[in-house]
């Protein structure tokens, strides 16, 4: 199939997937907070934009309200709760050592061709859109838990967490033109509470641990010693 | 129908009082209260079911079947017995001055959150309602875990948030590979309602469906605490107040298993294969016999009887996902029993730790001698969890037994293994506890264990001679989930 004898929205779409997943790669790499978070921040922005995209094409006036609520929570609220989190406690400037950048980037290249491989069996029902916006999707989660596990930030993982987020909406946006209205507005409480709740947290750990790394917490075992 | 929108509403009125009215001195009664009124809508609720079957409400928001309809009575009669609890254990926190009464006021509006996301998961309609509440079951608690703001219970909150945050969003990927399959069928804004999905489950792609039921088995086997996924459990249950221990035990763990056999009934109806099934089964025979295993290696005695619900979830797990009518049977009344036994014990571990001050159990000894109710207590809670005749757990982990003689014979084994296991490691903490030398300085406190006497004797009642209503019932949602008749 080649991508050129698509119609516009077709290869707008297949576009926009290849730059969610660019993102997701960008932050894998990315040792610096400030910029995890910018970086997170345009994924968000790139969402905003396939949901008005797709709301226009196929004409559902809903998917604009998604775009809204992506836009508000992903772009704005998100990352700047973050990004004052960050300079307040004088994180800004550190660079994260990130072990194994090397096998990090490669166990990333892999768990996208993994997703291709899960999906495989659907390949017979669905379009191309369909086929590469879950993939993508997929990835994009994968990615999100490959992240949480190379940082050691809790501010990265949090980071984590919200790009999960976006794959599943991204999927849901494109894939099945928007879940029903009820659903997408009690995900999107969900996140936003959880954003909220994210931001209490971190005072919790910084005053008991006096630090982010969540590598110092480490009472806990699953075996007690 | 008026029922289900009381008790919402109910829960929602709760969390907005104790949550914007001053400190009340009778602010534990108050909650007791509140759920005891839940209780009360809830048999009103089953009756009705009962009389009439299965309700469908005006705007298809809501299903209650005989299969939820029990859940939801348990839910609110454990929640009710743990608020009778509740009450003077955190009144007692207040006075060892553990806790604030800002931190009280929380915990109480986060328990009316926490009972309304599972009425809510227990009640809708709509599978992506349901992923939402199961989420907002998480959101509610997960403060709550962190109460005592100690470097240990921030840890375990952290641990639980994220964990089960990112468990849960591969169910809600499952679901929205569901949504695809399921909107091709036509009638998008309908897609998700288990009662359309049900009508049209022979339509839907069956490959969509295996791939997407793998998804949602992680994502709320997360929840369930299935091995290896279940590595908040422990810490969560460990480092909460204990009455949060007492229901994420017995109700949060039974409804993620819900959310899941829900599931299953759907995919077995859409590919006509046991896939769902052998997944589920291995999944519950792994859980059950690891923390079987590492019960015999815990020192704190919360996280002792939190592996031995991983233990006993995996067991229902395993027998859910064998299917037919005997296995479906045994896990509808093994989650019962277990939910009933399981928060007895939790309430009885709660006034041991208050006993004792502290949870470690190698510092916890004589309690017969210190407190004979508690120490009672404990034993009979633990002979009855370790599945000892006459109490319910024995009749269904013989049927469940009885089940995989029939249809897995090589199974067989491994389960009597497991359960052997389990009882070993369960006694050998307990007994030195309970009849030991009693500690210089250890003295009983106020306690209130009519939760536990009515739990373990409900769950005697059980071993003894299922009552024909409750068996009628069971019977009604084993023809639901398997499709065929005891």
């Amino acid at each position: 199939m080649n991508i050129e004898t698509q119609d516009f929205y077709t290869q707008a779409i297949l576009s926009m997937s290849a730059l969610v997943g660019l993102m997701s790669f960008l932050m894998l790499g990315q040792g610096r907070l400030p910029r995890l978070i910018l970086v997170f921040a345009m994924q968000g922005m790139l969402l905003t934009l396939t949901a008005i995209l797709a709301g226009y094409e196929l004409n559902s006036p809903h998917l604009y309200i998604s775009a809204l609520l992506t836009f508000a929570l992903k772009v704005v609220f998100i990352p700047s709760m973050l990004q004052k989190q960050v300079f307040a406690m004088n994180i800004h400037r550190d660079v994260e050592a990130l072990k194994n950048n090397t096998a990090v980037m490669l166990s990333g290249a892999s768990l996208m061709v993994f997703s291709y491989y899960v999906l495989q069996p659907i390949i017979h029902t669905s379009s191309m859109i369909m086929l590469n916006a879950l993939v993508v999707s997929l990835s994009v989660v994968l990615l999100g838990l490959l992240l949480m596990i190379s940082h050691r930030q809790a501010v990265a993982h949090v980071v984590g967490f919200m790009s999960i987020e976006n794959g599943l909406f991204f999927a849901a946006m494109v894939a099945t033109d928007g879940m029903p209205m009820v659903v997408e507005l009690g995900v999107a409480f969900d996140v936003l509470v959880a954003a909220v709740l994210f931001g209490i947290f971190f005072f919790h750990i910084r005053t008991s641990i006096d630090s982010l790394d969540v590598d110092m917490m480490n009472k806990l075992h699953e075996v007690e010693r | 129908m008026i029922a289900v929108y009381l008790l919402l509403a109910l829960s929602v009125l709760g969390i907005a009082f104790f949550a914007f009215t001053g400190h009340h001195k009778d602010i534990g009664k108050l909650n007791t209260r509140i759920n005891a009124v839940s209780l009360g809508i809830t048999i009103w609720l089953a009756t009705t079911v009962f009389q009439h079957g299965t309700i469908l409400s005006g705007g298809k928001a809501f299903l209650i079947d005989s299969f939820n309809v029990y859940l939801i009575v348990l839910t609110a009669f454990v929640g009710f017995t743990t608020s009778l609890f509740s009450a003077p254990y955190m009144a007692h926190e207040i006075e060892l001055g553990k806790l604030t009464e800002g931190r009280l006021k929380l915990y109480y509006s986060m328990y009316q959150g926490f009972m309304l996301a599972m009425y809510l998961v227990l009640t809708t309609n709509n599978m992506g309602i349901m992923w939402v509440a199961m989420e907002g079951a998480t959101l509610a608690t997960v403060l709550l875990v962190s109460l005592y703001r100690t470097p240990e219970s921030i840890e375990a909150a952290w641990k639980y948030f994220i964990l089960c945050g990112v468990g849960i969003a591969q169910a809600l990927f499952g679901t929205i590979l569901l949504y695809y399959a399921a909107s091709q069928i036509g009638d998008p804004e309908n897609a998700l309602l288990w009662t359309v999905l049900y009508e049209h489950a022979a339509q839907l792609n069956p490959k969509i469906l295996d791939i997407a039921f793998v998804f949602l088995l992680i994502g709320y086997g997360t929840k369930i605490g299935l091995v290896p996924l279940h590595n908040w459990l422990p810490d969560a249950h460990s480092e909460g107040p204990t009455p949060m221990s007492a229901v994420l035990s017995g109700l949060l763990l039974n409804d993620a298993l819900y959310a899941v056999v829900r599931n299953k009934m759907l995919v077995d109806g859409a590919t006509q294969s046991h896939i769902a099934g052998y997944l589920m089964m291995g999944f519950g025979l792994v859980s059950f016999l690891v923390a079987a295993l590492f019960l015999h290696r815990q020192k704190d005695i919360k996280r002792l009887f939190s592996y031995s619900s991983i233990e006993h979830m995996g067991l229902m797990t395993f027998a859910f996902g064998m299917g037919g009518s005997l296995a479906t049977f045994a896990a509808l009344l093994h989650m019962t029993v277990h939910s009933l036994v399981k928060s007895a014990i939790f309430v009885t571990v709660g006034h041991t730790a208050q006993i004792a001050g502290t949870q470690k159990m190698a510092k916890i000894r004589g309690l017969i001698k210190t407190q004979p109710k508690v120490g009672w207590g404990l034993l009979i809670g633990t002979v009855a969890i370790a599945g000892f005749p006459p109490f319910g757990v024995f009749t269904s982990e013989f049927l469940v037994l009885l089940a995989t003689m029939h249809n897995y014979p090589w199974l067989t084994p491994l389960l009597l293994l497991g359960i052997g296991i389990a009882f070993a490691g369960l006694f050998r903490h307990i007994q030195p506890i309970v009849y030991g030398e009693k500690p210089e300085g250890q003295s009983a406190i106020k306690a209130n264990l009519i939760p536990v006497m009515v739990h373990l004797g409900l769950a005697l009642w059980l071993g003894l001679a299922i009552p024909s209503f409750l068996s009628d019932w069971f019977s009604q949602a084993t023809l639901l989930i398997s499709g065929s008749a005891l």
